[in-house]
């Protein structure tokens, strides 16, 4: 672990560069699912077309499509822009189903509810809809955080530099603690990431029951329907 | 777009089948690698999720594994590994990586796939008489399949993406032609590898999905069309079966 303490500079360098690379498409990736996941829940047509899209795009490995993309889009091969679109994508294609089932989710009553009250239907999204699907389209920007994080590191094949240089150098230089701390770091981030997820949603989300309360709000619910 | 017709003119070149890497053998490596990952991983993590399942018991660190594992980078973990077990054991440490992270999402399709079933079903079993080893054998598997499958297939496309990257440390498979063209700026090696790549993990894709059908018992159509009631097809097809149970042990 002296390699950890003799390099304690590289690692919070390369860890704010990774978290600056993760950051945006992680926020992309939400402003883009949510009317994308609207639209999925919409209409059967789009529901269809975007649900298959995402699903083909998911399955496309990393290291093929930061080849895929810079022919389509024009960028560089070895560019930050490529590993952040390549993010984006993937965050967007995990983020689009969780959108579009919390909004299948809401009971249609407490639409038709929000209808009879006179609620137009770009009110009722804002006012009732996107509130009651807050909490499955947070777990979904949980999983995609996470698995955004972790995925940034592929980057350094692409010559961006972030945490997966610490892999690369330490394979190169044969320092297993360079590349365990590597992977320590990325799984730290990640997990501190998803915590404050959490802590945000429930700080905006005050409606939605904790773990425990949650039960025993299920159970009154149940004994009291 | 002309980058694109001349990644397939690479792809369709006959030099493809000959060389020091070949595109057939790059192909088998790939599937080799993944096949062989995948099943020790199904191994070791399905009867894992259906113990977890059946008992109700350690799904809390199921659940917490399958949330690790997604926070595990793929690449970091393969470099380490074979760092750990030596450059003379690439293969076994590369395998050993791939293992590793199939594991949470066939064990988390495992007990999902068993959690799912509506309890009145396994009570059912049991009103008829069934042994606990029969309500696993005879509700419990054949009603959890589908959700096994799922999981074993997503298994098999994160370690497809993996293997691409495991050609950094020399494994081979078709990420060589990419990890290889970066530094000798051969785009249309890199992009033709790409497309190989694609067109692989889509094929599996596509038969894991028709294996996922073929494996969800007749009449279960557990969330397809409406997500909201799961259950209620699943059910009555498993009620028919314990009605025959019951049948078969009166007669």
């Amino acid at each position: 672990m002296t390699w950890v303490a003799n390099n304690l500079d590289l690692i919070a360098s390369l860890t704010a560069a990774h978290l600056k690379q993760s950051a945006l498409p992680i926020i992309l990736g939400l402003l883009i699912s949510i009317p994308l996941g609207w639209l999925a829940f919409r209409y059967r047509f789009t529901r269809g077309l975007i649900l298959t899209t995402s699903g083909l795009l998911y399955t496309i490995p990393s290291l093929a499509l930061f080849a895929l993309l810079p022919p389509l889009l024009g960028i560089s091969f070895l560019s930050v822009a490529n590993l952040v679109i390549a993010l984006t994508i993937y965050a967007v294609a995990i983020m689009v189903r969780s959108v579009a089932d919390a909004l299948a989710s809401i009971d249609p009553s407490v639409r038709s509810a929000a209808a009879a009250m006179g609620y137009g239907s770009w009110r009722q999204f804002w006012a009732v809809e996107l509130p009651l699907a807050g909490p499955v389209i947070l777990a979904g920007l949980r999983v995609a955080a996470v698995s955004t994080i972790s995925l940034a590191t592929v980057g350094i094949l692409i010559g961006v530099e972030n945490l997966g240089y610490l892999f690369t150098n330490g394979l190169q230089r044969r320092i297993v603690p360079e590349v365990l701390a590597g992977v320590i770091a990325v799984m730290l981030i990640a997990l501190i990431v998803d915590l404050l997820l959490a802590a945000i949603g429930r700080l905006l989300m005050p409606w939605v029951p904790g773990r425990r309360s949650g039960r025993r709000a299920l159970q009154s619910h149940v004994v009291n329907p | 777009m002309n980058l694109f017709a001349d990644a397939f003119a690479w792809l369709f070149s006959p030099d493809r089948l000959t060389g020091s890497h070949p595109l057939p053998t790059a192909i088998a490596e790939h599937l080799f690698y993944t096949f062989v990952s995948v099943a020790i991983a199904a191994v070791v993590a399905v009867p894992l999720g259906y113990l977890v399942g059946h008992t109700r018991r350690g799904r809390d660190i199921a659940v917490a594994l399958a949330g690790a594992g997604r926070a595990v980078p793929s690449f970091g973990l393969i470099l380490l590994l074979v760092l750990v077990f030596g450059v003379l054991h690439k293969p076994a440490a590369a395998i050993t990586a791939f293992v590793l992270l199939a594991i949470p999402s066939i064990l988390a399709g495992a007990y999902t796939g068993i959690e799912a079933i509506d309890r009145a079903v396994i009570d059912a079993g049991r009103a008829v008489g069934m042994t606990q080893w029969q309500v696993f054998r005879k509700i419990e598997v054949p009603l959890s399949l589908p959700l096994v499958m799922a999981g074993i297939r997503s298994a098999v496309l994160q370690v497809v993406a993996t293997v691409t990257l495991a050609a950094y440390v020399g494994l081979g498979g078709l990420g060589f032609y990419i990890i290889q063209g970066v530094p000798l700026r051969r785009f249309d090696q890199i992009l033709g590898g790409a497309i190989a790549v694609v067109i692989l993990a889509l094929v599996l894709d596509g038969i894991f999905a028709l294996l996922e059908r073929v494996a969800t018992p007749r009449g279960v159509t557990a969330g397809r069309r409406n997500p909201s009631e799961p259950h209620r097809a699943t059910n009555k097809e498993v009620m028919e079966q314990i009605e025959n149970y019951a049948v078969e042990q009166i007669n």
